[in-house]
């Protein structure tokens, strides 16, 4: 039985493929992902996470062209596929729906931005 | 993008490069490599060329991950054929037992004696390593015209203790002897030894403490005792403030226990150290200048210069002995790495030690047998392995590939010396515990020990991939026609390697032997020397009792009234040392002026006929003359010394600055007494009547009774006269036996070694033999064919290795020679001629061994019958 729910880190990294777009392969990630929260995490780290994320059918993946600056060698290009579209939105709505069950931020004046996205 | 340029110290580290696509899915290659790449370059520009292949690094370790890793049942190595290894390994050394016996055992012996040898020499090199401080501690030492001492006034230690406080942490006198107390509390007592120290002692050792602090000698009647003797008088208790009486004269209190100190320290006798101002009695005795009676031990600041300071205090020492000094004495201090193996010296040169020597020694005998058993296994491995060849070649038909033949022979020779290995550490085990006492340590298992290990896995892999080569390496490159063709043959230069091996071996056996017969030769020949006194059925004790002497005739008439006992004697020094020197002495037809010391002894009456002196002529001290108190006993050697011939009535006068001329008649003269060590001449010595206390007390045993039963009768009286004194009595004969220890103990590791060297010799010329024979089967078969007899085939097989153990008798013998007549001139005195028949029996007991191993495999082979050797295609 295959494990269809989305771990916190991998849910970052899923928005970070989305975000990328044609750019999404495991060493941009990993990058995109220091510059956004200041964390580091090491390529092996992210590919494994991309590539379980493939497994649950939330990612495909297929063979870009290649660079110099890699030695002639080809990437794999991530994309997100609708299930994998509808898991992000779902993890939002969860959460929308639980900012919404707190008292102090559903008075309205503590709404925070991005929930108006 | 820039276009970069591809120069070799701008790449990725290649080693981590082939180690993530030795591990990573073949499929993931390239992105992963690509990315990382990318990183890598991206790293380099951004930070540093080093930060980027440490990041590198790191990126590859981060891709051991489930995911990422390739399964490695995969073609490419093959685990089926691994195990065919093994089994055929395996099976291969069920086949040949006995071959695989000889070879793992001589392996394993060889492994073994070098582990022991390696703890022998761990154990000296790190002595006195124990001792916290031990890179600061210095003693004080002076070299004098005659020797080198150790001991100091207590008026020098305390001059350098004040005026030296910045170069000293601690400066801490000891009284200059292992001091022998007996320690009561309640009704336990017990005779132990320990040292009288200043109250920085303990910090200056670095005492690991049990109970109580460093700072527990700062009362004069403190005392801190050894674990194992505070186990002892209270048991498993803290036993701090509990009062002990020393010697039934000093009540001292407990302030400390600490951890026993282990074999290889300075202090290891020690199982108390109380203070020195008891020793003293008071401080006053602190700046005393003319008893030499201290040790005195400093812990340099640590950045003071040994050498300035050695001068600084050679200089001060000076300046307070102008005038005293002929200027032939010179100070200098001795660092503590130096105590143990680098403190001999010789007209005020340090000179290289016995204990160095020994360490040397063993060290090399370690690595021979190491390097002969590890010869004799790649030899065996090797020449076992060329039969093999016909396996090769029909491997190879089959299609094996060279790596897969190489892999085998390593996989063969790695499970041999695996099995050498576990069975030397059982040897190891087994034979510890005799070590230990033959080479008079205590050392530990090593077991938990990681350099240990790693040395010896090491060592290990390295044997077996030595071992492993040649097969590997050679027989893997046989054209397969030609080894089943079987005209693969060994020609005449391969044997000579394995010929000088058996010369080497048999070298080393038989100059081994050689030596062990010639120790026990020398330890014989002090044995048969005359002892010029009867060691056996007599005790001799020192009580510890302030009223010995008042209470000496009691005793004395009470153990005569028992009847187990036939005679009592008194004397201030033992029978088995060599202690109580002094010089003045004058007389009649002396030659020159120069003043001869004499070995000078008071004895009680009695003291004659207890221990048994043997009168060359003269009479003993008796009670019948009122006189006897103004007469001496001589001995020989005193009487040569003297040049007197006939000295019984002449007169003796003693002069000294102190008192008058006091006037001696000679009454007896006794045959030399080997007081000291049996291996030097006797000296000089000249016995009094009861001229000072007396110390020590001898028994001889009634010889009707044996000694058994008469024991427990002496100890009753003993303990009625003084219940102070614990009865810590010893044997003389023991006692005397005790001083042949040390070259027993060298007599014990020679035998050891010499038999250790010839097993590994043995084995390793029986499995040459076996071979040569299996190798000559077919000649064999066909000279018997022929009408050889089996004598004359012996003949053939045998003469070759006879002729090897002649040619290692020739260079074995003068080598031994100079060797033993080396360790012969150390014993200036007392010196066993090297005898002709040891060299004799050394190498025939060689020949005769060769004979023997070799006959068993040229007799087997001479006995087969020809059909069978012939028909072996």
């Amino acid at each position: 039985m295959k494990e269809t729910r989305l771990g916190d880190f991998e849910e970052v990294i899923l928005l970070l493929v989305g975000i990328l777009d044609q750019e999404a392969y495991a060493f941009k990630i990993a990058e995109e992902f220091e510059s956004q929260t200041q964390r580091s995490v090491s390529i092996g780290a992210v590919h494994s996470t991309l590539n379980r994320l493939g497994e649950k059918g939330f990612l495909t993946s297929e063979m870009g062209e290649s660079t110099a600056e890699r030695g002639g060698r080809r990437k794999r290009i991530y994309s997100i596929t609708a299930s994998g579209q509808r898991v992000l939105q779902e993890s939002r709505d969860f959460k929308v729906s639980l900012w919404n069950q707190f008292p102090a931020f559903a008075s309205g004046n503590l709404k925070i931005e991005w929930l108006n996205l | 993008m820039k276009k970069r340029n591809h120069h070799t110290d701008t790449q990725p580290p290649r080693i981590a490069e082939k180690l993530l696509l030795w591990f990573l899915r073949d499929d993931l290659a390239e992105e992963v490599l690509g990315d990382l790449g990318e990183k890598f370059f991206q790293t380099c520009e951004k930070q540093s060329l080093k930060k980027a292949r440490h990041n590198y690094w790191y990126q590859v370790m981060h891709y051991a991950r489930p995911f990422a890793i390739k399964s490695f049942r995969s073609k490419r190595i093959n685990t089926s054929m691994v195990r065919h290894n093994f089994a055929i390994s395996f099976r291969q050394l069920l086949k040949s037992k006995v071959y695989s016996f000889i070879n793992i055992g001589g392996l394993a012996l060889g492994m073994a004696v070098a582990m022991l040898i390696g703890l022998w020499v761990n154990d000296e090199l790190s002595y006195n390593k124990y001792h916290d401080n031990h890179d600061h501690i210095v003693q004080l030492l002076r070299h004098e015209p005659s020797a080198t001492s150790t001991t100091m006034t207590t008026g020098m230690g305390t001059l350098i203790a004040e005026k030296f406080p910045d170069h000293f942490e601690r400066v801490v006198m000891v009284r200059g002897r292992v001091e022998e107390r007996t320690l009561a509390f309640n009704n336990l007592k017990f005779t132990q030894s320990g040292y009288f120290i200043q109250e920085e002692g303990p910090g200056l050792l670095g005492l690991k403490m049990k109970y109580g602090s460093h700072s527990g000698l700062a009362d004069i009647n403190s005392i801190i005792l050894s674990a194992s003797v505070a186990n002892k008088l209270f048991g498993d208790i803290d036993p701090i403030n509990k009062v002990i009486r020393m010697n039934a004269e000093w009540d001292l209190k407990v302030t400390g226990v600490y951890e026993d100190l282990p074999g290889n320290s300075e202090f290891n006798d020690a199982s108390y150290f109380s203070t020195l101002d008891r020793y003293l009695k008071d401080r006053a005795g602190l700046n005393v200048w003319s008893n030499y009676n201290m040790y005195v031990f400093g812990q340099l600041n640590p950045q003071s210069n040994i050498d300035e300071v050695s001068e600084l205090i050679e200089a001060a020492f000076m300046e307070r002995l102008a005038g005293q000094n002929d200027g032939n004495t010179a100070f200098f201090l001795n660092p503590m790495s130096e105590w143990h193996l680098n403190s001999e010296f010789e007209n005020g040169q340090r000179v290289t030690s016995k204990a160095q020597l020994f360490v040397w020694f063993y060290t090399v005998i370690g690595a021979f047998v190491l390097i002969l058993a590890c010869i004799n296994f790649m030899n065996l491995s090797t020449a076992r392995s060329e039969k093999r060849a016909q396996e090769v070649g029909i491997r190879k038909t089959l299609g094996s590939t060279r790596s897969e033949l190489v892999a085998q022979f390593y996989m063969e020779s790695l499970l041999y010396s695996l099995l050498a290995f576990a069975l030397s550490l059982v040897l190891l085990s087994a034979t510890l515990p005799w070590f230990n006492n033959a080479s008079g340590k205590s050392m530990i298992q090593p077991w938990l020990d990681a350099d240990f290990w790693m040395l010896s896995i090491g060592f290990m892999l390295v044997t077996a991939f030595l071992a492993g080569s040649y097969p590997a390496a050679y027989l893997s490159s046989f054209q397969p026609v030609k080894a089943l063709k079987g005209t693969f043959s060994t020609g005449k230069r391969a044997s000579l390697p394995r010929k000088v091996l058996v010369v080497f071996q048999f070298t080393i056996s038989i100059a081994l032997i050689i030596g062990t017969i010639t120790v026990n030769n020398q330890i014989r020949f002090a044995k048969n020397r005359p002892v010029g006194y009867s060691p056996e059925g007599m005790i001799g004790l020192r009580p510890a009792s302030p009223d010995f002497n008042k209470k000496l005739p009691v005793i004395k008439e009470q153990l005569k009234n028992t009847g187990v006992v036939a005679s009592v004697g008194a004397a201030n020094y033992a029978v088995s040392t060599t202690r109580g020197w002094s010089g003045g002495f004058e007389w009649a037809g002396m030659e020159n002026t120069q003043n001869i010391s004499f070995n000078t002894i008071s004895i009680s009456h009695d003291y004659g006929k207890t221990v048994g002196l043997e009168f060359v002529s003269g009479r003993d001290f008796s009670r019948d003359f009122a006189t006897d108190k103004q007469a001496i006993l001589i001995n020989r050697s005193a009487m040569e010394t003297m040049g007197l011939d006939n000295p019984v009535g002449q007169k003796l006068t003693r002069v000294s600055d102190w008192k008058d001329p006091e006037h001696y008649i000679i009454i007896g003269v006794v045959e030399d007494m080997i007081k000291g060590s049996p291996f030097e001449s006797t000296s000089q010595s000249i016995m009094f009547l009861e001229q000072r206390e007396m110390r020590w007390l001898y028994i001889r045993v009634n010889p009707a009774v044996s000694l058994s039963s008469a024991i427990p009768v002496i100890e009753a009286q003993f303990n009625q006269v003084y219940p102070a004194a614990p009865f810590d009595f010893q044997f003389t004969d023991a006692e005397y036996a005790s001083k042949f220890e040390a070259e027993e103990r060298i007599a014990n590791l020679a035998g050891f070694f010499s038999l250790l060297a010839v097993i590994i010799s043995c084995l390793g010329l029986f499995g040459l033999a076996s071979y040569v024979a299996e190798q000559r089967t077919k000649e064999i078969g066909i000279r018997k064919v022929l009408g050889a007899s089996i004598s004359q085939l012996w003949h053939l097989l045998s003469r070759d290795f006879a002729m090897l153990t002649l040619i290692a008798c020739l260079i074995a013998i003068p080598l031994a020679y100079s060797v033993m007549s080396g360790w012969l001139a150390d014993y200036e005195d007392v010196r066993t001629p090297i005898y002709w028949w040891v060299f004799a029996y050394a190498g025939g007991g060689a020949l005769v061994l060769t004979l023997v191993t070799v006959s068993f495999q040229a007799i087997r082979a001479s006995i087969t019958n020809p059909v069978n050797a012939l028909r072996s295609e």
